[in-house]
């Protein structure tokens, strides 16, 4: 009977709590799911339609009525001004969140580069999208728009996402790995390059990943530098065309036929990402440490 | 320990690192120089009033004593009574913690390493490392692992096949991995691991080795097969070696320390240690009565 008393069900009231706050927090999540789920829908019911063979082997024709043309020129501008600020970004990224995971440590300096790394996170994109426009584009430095000058604000926007996520994976590396090394007496250049580096290097491919695919969808940073063209272009000094800035113009535009354009190619771009997405969690999944 | 192939002492010898230079100047190798003398490959350890810092506390209180060439020196003592302390300030990884520093002098043969001359990576080159727990590189395979010590330290030419081969003989851990020395050094046991890990430390060709509780993670078994190989080790190196198990101490060491709160207490051949100590502190830690 004593060992009925300790060991008594869970009380009616207890239970119907757990009810409540199951039944609450599935609310949530399905509220959550709503706008994913229609974003997908609409996508693809007012995107799928645009697509075909032609949409992606023609530049836009910048013609009213008859042929629009595709979106070739956007998918390429979007591709050469990305890999751009990738090759900008990525490397300094990673050197920074190395100087602060290997030199920097608890220093004073370095707390106080985490907490503007930090604060770029959070800048809007169009911060960027003004800064260069402000300096390079309107500027002493330059003048005119030109697609190297929206690589560098896609590049200010990405540089902070990662570092953040280089600081974290490296931070993630064993201190016993450095600390074998160190004491075979190897200098700490060498143990960067050939202990750090390797052990993180899943972790510093996904995080640049993710910044590549955020800022293969940003448009704010684009739209005072790269500006908009029609025709395909391999010159980074020209002006370049980008997928989100076609879809910002055409989605304005008084054609049902622009319009349609614009979710075939916002369904594109979503595709590409989801792609990317993918492959860094692909490589993700290899990291040793986690 | 099976009848490894044996490794000549004068292959070793003609491939051995210019020994340090006496005096204050860095023990900087000259590499692959012949070796001046004939003699033993190990070098004296001398600590003269060795102190050691975490922030303001004093963890090392102190403590002045020398390690024979060649011969195998325990450290014992209770938790956090400063012997992995200690000798972690003589390849002068001790520095490398936030906040802590080193004060005396450690003597390699007559060399201070702690001269500000002295180059603190050359200083580990001539003093290896064992670790507590195995550490073997996990993007490496057991063959780049034992290269690795050659790789990180700059160490080109020579024939790198044969290096590994002889330290992974000197590690007593050839005949296990020869066929598969591809594959990655993680996948070997912790006892493997381990002397993988001294594989490692021996492919750079130290002339000290230090090992901080090298067995504490493994099982009876492995810990035997490393208490054989120290015993191999020493006749080219000279070997100190932390230890909880005091057991592992009487069996290994030719001579022994204890240490209590930062100091030392007594230091003698291992078999006074344990059977007829002078301090009466030893005498209760050895049988037992504390720690």
């Amino acid at each position: 009977m004593s060992a009925m008393s300790v060991l008594a069900p869970i009380s009616g009231r207890r239970r119907r709590k757990d009810k409540v706050a199951r039944a609450l927090l599935l609310t949530a999540t399905l509220i959550a799911l709503v706008p994913l789920v229609l974003v997908i829908y609409y996508l693809l019911k007012r995107g799928l339609g645009a697509i075909s063979w032609h949409f992606f082997t023609s530049d836009p024709t910048g013609a009213f009525i008859g042929d629009p043309g595709g979106i070739k020129s956007a998918i390429l501008g979007t591709i050469e001004m990305v890999a751009l600020a990738t090759l900008i970004s990525v490397p300094i990224g990673i050197g920074v969140a190395l100087y602060l995971v290997e030199y920097g440590r608890d220093s004073k300096f370095a707390s106080v580069v985490r907490y503007f790394v930090d604060v770029m996170t959070g800048v809007p994109s169009i911060v960027f999208g003004l800064f260069v426009y402000i300096v390079l584009v309107i500027g002493s430095l330059g003048s005119g728009y030109a697609a190297w000058k929206g690589a560098i604000a896609l590049s200010l926007l990405m540089l902070p996402v990662i570092t953040r996520s280089s600081e974290v994976v490296l931070l993630l590396v064993p201190d016993s790995l450095r600390e074998a090394a160190l004491a075979l007496g190897a200098p700490r250049w060498r143990i960067v390059f050939r202990i750090v580096l390797p052990s993180a290097l899943p972790g510093l491919v996904t995080g640049s990943l993710l910044a590549v695919a955020r800022a293969a969808g940003e448009t704010a940073p684009l739209l005072f530098t790269a500006a908009i063209v029609f025709g395909t272009s391999f010159n980074l000094s020209d002006r370049m065309n980008s997928m989100p800035i076609q879809i910002f113009n055409d989605v304005g535009q008084a054609s049902d036929v622009l319009v349609q354009r614009a979710w075939g190619a916002a369904l594109t771009l979503v595709v590409m990402v989801l792609l990317l997405t993918l492959v860094a969690r692909l490589v993700a999944r290899r990291s040793r440490f986690t | 320990m099976s009848p490894e192939p044996v490794r000549s002492r004068e292959q070793q010898r003609a491939t051995r690192a210019e020994p340090a230079p006496n005096g204050s100047a860095a023990p900087k190798a000259e590499p692959r120089a012949p070796r001046a003398t004939a003699g033993s490959d190990g070098r004296t350890v001398r600590l003269e009033g060795l102190r050691a810092f975490y922030g303001d506390a004093e963890a090392v209180k102190g403590v002045s004593l020398e390690y024979e060439a060649n011969r195998v020196t325990a450290m014992i003592g209770p938790s956090g009574c400063g012997k992995s302390t200690l000798v972690r300030c003589i390849n002068r990884m001790h520095e490398e913690i936030p906040g802590a520093h080193a004060e005396g002098t450690v003597r390699l043969d007559d060399a201070d390493i702690y001269d500000e001359a002295v180059d603190v990576v050359a200083v580990r080159r001539v003093v290896g490392m064992v670790f507590q727990k195995p550490n073997p590189f996990p993007t490496m395979s057991i063959f780049d692992n034992v290269a690795a010590g050659l790789r990180l330290t700059g160490r080109r030419g020579g024939d790198l096949k044969e290096r590994v081969e002889r330290s992974l003989r000197g590690a007593g851990l050839w005949e296990e991995v020869k066929d598969r020395l591809n594959s990655p050094g993680i996948g070997l046991s912790g006892g493997q691991q381990q002397r993988l890990c001294i594989a490692r430390t021996i492919a750079v060709e130290p002339e000290v080795i230090l090992m901080d509780e090298p067995c504490s993670a493994l099982d009876p078994v492995a810990t035997l097969k490393i208490e054989e190989l120290i015993d191999e080790l020493k006749r080219d190196y000279t070997i100190v070696i932390v230890t909880h198990n005091m057991q592992q101490a009487a069996r290994v060491a030719d001579k022994t320390a204890f240490m209590l709160s930062g100091e030392l207490v007594e230091f003698a051949e291992t078999h006074t240690i344990f059977t007829n100590p002078s301090d009466s502190r030893t005498e209760e830690y050895v049988t037992g009565k504390f720690g």
